[in-house]
């Protein structure tokens, strides 16, 4: 059946899930870099996740959720056998992947699920894949098997310092781009002040730069402008010019403002949802 | 005709409309529709010219004529069969159309001022209809019809244009299938006017009547993405039309314009009319409520997004246009209704930037006052800033409706497909074709923005052209 859940990995308790979903049509047409939109409830909100894999074969794509509002503390009630109500996409221009040798694939956080989709897909196109990941600590770090299997490389740094480098990806990073000065291409993805550190990194070292980015959205198909981004001083939409910018042209405080733009409704609504759902 | 017949001619019969106080706060519709006798006397009102230019006026050629005739004889039933002919969407079309331009503009008594009410009527035929239930009555034919599953037909978009493309081949027996990339059909009937102008519910009803017809509506699927034209018309589809509208927003690339507190009018529309922002926290999806508003346009989406706001709890609304307001491209009904309820307006002004506070939320916008010179290309007189004389509107939330583009997610993934300068698909105009074979397209894609009806005509020429060339 269409949009359901077929397998649930819970990758951190409470916190960062995974599910395989059945949806044959969104599969066959996702690229790396895409993104779908879903809604749970006839009362529920639209919103993005990116893609984390898919298959093509068996029809399934694959999401990874933090939880982090309502609607994604909602989706964590969900379980194998459940339906999603709306799921819609494949969304997004998809990653441009040229075969060009190695590609520096950076994720911090959640946004290692997404960037796990854009690795394999260069893994895919014949380049070498160094993956730098960082968390807060080595149980918070995902998809590091899954990343190990398709990489040269895989780098890590942890804020405790549990497991890899005792500090952040930008630190790590910028110690492979000097002892590697050739890296033509750098993609990052996690969240905005590490996706800024990352573009201030790179800058030095003059290394095209791609950024993918999490920006508010209600439809997801260019009708609304929520999205919006400046890129180059110019007005961008995240879901039909993007997800996926240039690091260096883009205003990363103005993204963060924006993404504020609704925190205090965000509260009210995950603390209704709390406490309605108090088992 | 002389004077003294002139003289006789009685004045329309009067809509009645929600007290303006009570419903500028209230989603409630605000035009509240004919009684049965209103209806029967305006209807009999009409001259039953020889020549029935109100028919020419309508770009989906409802046959005006007889159906006020109908209604003036009350065989309502009949009336309704008569709009459906040609008009799959008689109860929108009655409530949104802009009428005094189109069928009541080419009315004979127009010039008395009191031409037919032809919207209203055509309206309280819908209404009335379909306030009962049956194939037949949803339907407005004897039967319903049972489509062929070898003449498929697909749809992108399921707004205006497709609805009623689909509403004119299903009649015929072709199976048609709508994919619309939101979780509900309708388009811009949906997300874009509200609930006190085109109730949902009405357009709900539309949609069903279609289903009823066999039509299949396949929400969450976006032409060019999810589905794309080359794996629909290797799944058996004989022809695709294309009427995914005019979605993009236009913004104004003024100084100021990302800050929290300014919004395009798609997107203050959606969270409220798609989304039932207005019911937060019952529905999850957030809507900025303004306390001093400032809207940007002069058009009927500037006029829905100023009484939107209100309806929320604004203290104030300023529709802030650059002309006056006998350019403003609004509905002179919708402008009014506006007005009526406490909307002010702002004249010959324009946006020079946006300030916000240290928190980067907007605070206050800065306009340029203007005078009008001489008339432009669009014969309207050009609006020419007035120098040194500058205006600071305290406003914490601005909407811009200063019109849309065309949505380039289709276009962009079907290589091949001819457009314009403007992203706009470039079509036959008389048979709605695009340079690929079999793919049509109208509507606001191929027009940029413009009306219900114009895209519903736009609709109606595909289906007549796919028609011909299935059978």
């Amino acid at each position: 059946m269409i949009n359901k859940i077929l397998k649930k990995r819970i990758l951190i308790p409470d916190r960062v899930s995974e599910l395989t979903i059945h949806a044959p049509h969104i599969a066959r047409n996702a690229r790396p870099g895409n993104f779908v939109v879903l809604r749970l409830t006839p009362t529920g909100e639209r919103i993005p996740l990116t893609i984390a894999d898919r298959d093509p074969d068996n029809g399934t794509i694959v999401i990874v959720y933090l939880v982090l509002g309502k609607s994604t503390a909602l989706l964590d009630t969900f379980q194998e056998g459940d339906i999603i109500l709306d799921l819609c996409g494949p969304l997004g221009r998809p990653t441009e992947i040229s075969r060009q040798g190695q590609v520096v694939c950076v994720g911090g956080g959640t946004g290692i699920a997404a960037m796990h989709h854009i690795a394999k897909g260069n893994y895919e196109a014949g380049n070498s894949v160094v993956s730098v990941i960082g968390a807060r600590s080595r149980d918070l770090l995902l998809f590091k098997p899954e990343l190990e299997k398709i990489s040269s490389k895989v780098l890590i740094s942890t804020d405790d310092g549990s497991l890899g480098h005792k500090g952040f990806v930008t630190q790590v990073l910028e110690m492979f781009l000097k002892e590697n000065p050739g890296t033509r291409e750098v993609v990052a993805v996690g969240p905005v002040p590490m996706m800024k550190a990352v573009a201030k990194v790179t800058s030095a070292f003059e290394v095209k730069t791609v950024v993918s980015l999490n920006s508010i959205m209600v439809d997801g198909v260019g009708m609304c402008g929520a999205c919006r981004v400046s890129v180059a001083g110019e007005t961008r939409f995240a879901c039909v010019d993007g997800p996926e910018f240039d690091a260096s042209q883009v205003d990363f405080d103005e993204l963060m403002n924006r993404l504020n733009a609704f925190r205090s409704q965000e509260e009210l609504s995950m603390k209704l949802f709390k406490k309605s759902n108090v088992k | 005709m002389t004077k003294k017949k002139k003289a006789k001619i009685s004045p329309r019969v009067k809509m009645p409309m929600q007290d303006p106080a009570k419903r500028g706060r209230n989603f409630t519709e605000v035009a509240l529709g004919y009684e049965r006798e209103m209806a029967v006397n305006e209807a009999r009102r009409c001259l039953q010219c020889k020549k029935d230019t109100c028919r020419n006026g309508c770009p989906v050629e409802v046959d005006c004529k007889s159906f006020i005739r109908l209604v003036a004889e009350e065989n309502f039933d009949q009336a309704f069969r008569v709009i459906k002919d040609t008009n799959s969407l008689p109860a929108i079309c009655g409530r949104v159309c802009p009428q005094e331009n189109q069928c009541e503009g080419t009315c004979k008594l127009r010039p008395t001022g009191h031409p037919i009410a032809i919207g209203r009527l055509e309206r309280f035929v819908a209404d009335n209809f379909y306030a009962r239930n049956s194939c037949e009555q949803e339907t407005g034919f004897l039967e319903c019809v049972m489509p062929d599953d070898n003449l498929k037909v697909a749809a992108f978009g399921s707004g205006p244009s497709s609805l009623t493309l689909a509403g004119f081949l299903a009649a015929r027996g072709v199976k048609v299938t709508i994919f619309e990339a939101l979780h509900q059909p309708g388009g811009v009937l949906t997300y874009g006017i509200p609930e006190f102008r085109l109730p949902k519910s009405v357009v709900q009803r539309e949609v069903e009547s279609l289903e009823h017809l066999g039509v299949e509506f396949k929400c969450n699927f976006v032409g060019g993405m999810s589905i794309t034209m080359e794996e629909l018309f290797s799944q058996g589809c004989k022809a695709v039309f294309i009427g995914v509208g005019a979605g993009l927003p236009r913004f104004l690339s003024l100084p100021g314009e990302n800050l929290v507190g300014v919004y395009s009018a798609n997107e203050y529309l959606t969270r409220v009319n798609l989304m039932h922002g207005y019911k937060f926290p019952e529905y999850d999806t957030p809507v900025p409520k303004g306390k001093r508003v400032t809207v940007f346009g002069g058009g009927n989406v500037a006029m829905d997004a100023a009484r939107t706001a209100y309806r929320l709890g604004a203290s104030s609304v300023k529709v802030v246009y650059r002309r006056t307001k006998g350019e403003m491209p609004v509905r002179r009904e919708e402008l009014e209704h506006a007005l009526d309820e406490g909307i002010e307006l702002e004249i010959l002004a324009s946006p020079l930037s946006f300030h916000g506070d240290e928190a980067g939320s907007l605070q206050k916008v800065l306009l340029q006052k203007m005078e009008l010179g001489e008339a432009d290309q669009s014969g309207r007189r050009r609006p020419v800033p007035l120098k040194g004389q500058e205006l600071e509107l305290e406003t914490d939330l601005a909407i811009i409706a200063v019109g849309t583009g065309a949505n380039r997610v289709l276009t962009q993934t079907t290589p091949g497909l001819k457009l314009n300068k403007w992203g706009n698909i470039e079509v036959n105009p008389s048979t709605g074709e695009t340079n690929m074979p079999m793919v049509f397209a109208g509507g606001d894609i191929v027009t940029g923005a413009a009306t219900v009806v114009e895209a519903m005509g736009a609709g109606r020429t595909a289906a007549r052209e796919i028609l011909k060339r299935l059978k």
